[in-house]
């Protein structure tokens, strides 16, 4: 048992084989337990695989791999990137109804030279190949932007515009719940004036699946 | 108008798409699965005693969030120091890595321009409010033990973070960049005191050119784990 959850803690105590021991509580990867005696310490997870259940059989913990990445429902992230010059920080949260469909609601600042703004978004994400490490995507959706010139620059009017937008991108599975992501949009603001705009959009950030 | 087609189109050729296996069984069209024929001959009936191992895990109360509030000083460049408090949650990834989220607000004072020119007015009063939030990545870099006396010890982390976020000062929204170094003491296994200092970065142009502006905050606070 050691003194902290965490590498470099010391040992302080060892538990003798056969001897029973209570799971206090978990933090990451390391579990509080409470031997006969009382004394409480730290055993890493590969440690406490080692140890029985009550009834003889093995102590296995449910191992987070590549199968629930394929198969989580929800997906919660932070990216962030370039959004026509400006800088963009957008946080998203996904529901999947199937490994390869998903309904993702998105929201970004974006906070540029000449203006500042917030763009709100629905979209459905098609993965074509769900069980890969690096999963490809399409994107489709759409959404509102809301543009708010910078005060110190010409007093222009605040708007808010309808946005359509595809794109594509790359899940990349990292590490037990967490996944990378990277992706293109091409956006279509729908002004009130004659033209309408294109704007593309390129971020990168994480994510966590559940 | 055009692009409004484009994306009607588009959305269109998705839906076509959309008959692929993916989305099939989505909609419910998928073609039902026959259910295996039973290969167990009639009249023999296996009762099986196997019972499922209960998952335990879920029963073991794990603590991987970190909620709290802090209390400091913030510096805005121009502006002066005031107290500054705000919020934190953080996620435990690994036993190295978590990731955090921060709000935070103060106040900035008058500018030694402002003081010194008398009535002139860089911003308004209400703009003086500076607010931030920030997503950041930590790194335990130095885990350890402080002992206090012979007889008690606690668990203590080094960290690192950095991340980006906006900051609201001065009427604008600001891309800000922010980083810095924490120490974490954990007082029992759920309550954490921490000391933070970091700098935020943004550009700011108020004072007649664009410059990057560094704001430096020390904070003092309290977590629980969840």
């Amino acid at each position: 048992m050691h003194t902290g959850p965490g590498r470099g803690y010391p040992i302080f105590h060892v538990v003798d084989r056969g001897e029973t021991v209570q799971i206090v509580r978990r933090k990451t990867d390391w579990f509080k337990v409470r031997a006969p005696d009382g004394k409480e310490g730290w055993v890493a997870k590969a440690q406490m695989e080692l140890t029985l259940e009550e009834d003889g059989s093995e102590l296995d913990f449910e191992v987070i791999d590549i199968d629930d990445f394929t198969n989580a429902k929800w997906e919660f992230g932070v990216l962030a990137g370039d959004f026509d010059g400006a800088n963009s920080v957008s946080l998203y949260g996904g529901y999947s109804l199937t490994p390869h469909v998903s309904f993702e609601v998105w929201g970004s600042q974006i906070l540029g030279n000449f203006s500042n703004g917030w763009t709100g978004s629905v979209n459905v994400v098609h993965e074509a190949f769900p069980d890969w490490r690096v999963s490809p995507f399409f994107t489709l959706g759409a959404g509102v932007i809301r543009t708010e010139p910078k005060s110190t620059i010409v007093q222009g009017e605040d708007r808010t515009d309808q946005i359509g937008h595809v794109g594509a991108g790359f899940r990349i599975y990292a590490a037990r719940r967490f996944l990378l992501r990277a992706e293109y949009k091409s956006y279509v603001v729908f002004t009130s004036r004659d033209d309408n705009e294109e704007v593309e959009e390129w971020k990168v950030g994480f994510a966590f699946f559940f | 108008m055009e692009s409004r087609f484009r994306i009607l189109f588009l959305i269109i050729a998705l839906a076509m798409l959309s008959g692929c296996a993916a989305t099939r069984n989505l909609f419910g069209l998928g073609r039902a699965e026959a259910p295996p024929p039973s290969a167990e001959p009639p009249g023999q009936v296996v009762d099986p005693e196997v019972e499922r191992r209960e998952i335990k895990e879920a029963k073991i109360d794990s603590e991987n969030f970190e909620l709290g509030a802090f209390a400091g000083i913030m510096s805005i460049e121009d502006f002066g120091s005031n107290v500054v408090y705000g919020a934190r949650l953080a996620y435990h990834v690994t036993e190295g890595f978590f990731v955090e989220g921060t709000v935070g607000t103060t106040e900035g004072d008058l500018t030694s321009f402002e003081i010194l020119s008398g009535d002139a007015r860089l911003i308004d009063d209400d703009e003086r409010r500076l607010t931030y939030y920030n997503l950041n990545l930590g790194y335990n870099i130095f885990p350890g033990e402080a002992f206090l006396g012979e007889g008690r010890a606690y668990n203590t982390n080094l960290y690192l973070i950095a991340g980006l976020g906006s900051t609201r000062f001065a009427g604008d929204d600001r891309f800000t960049v922010n980083y810095g170094a924490g120490f974490r003491f954990l007082l029992s296994d759920t309550v954490a005191i921490h000391i933070d200092f970091r700098d935020h970065l943004f550009d700011i142009d108020l004072l007649g050119e664009e410059k990057t502006v560094h704001n430096l905050e020390g904070h003092l606070g309290l977590t629980v784990f969840f």
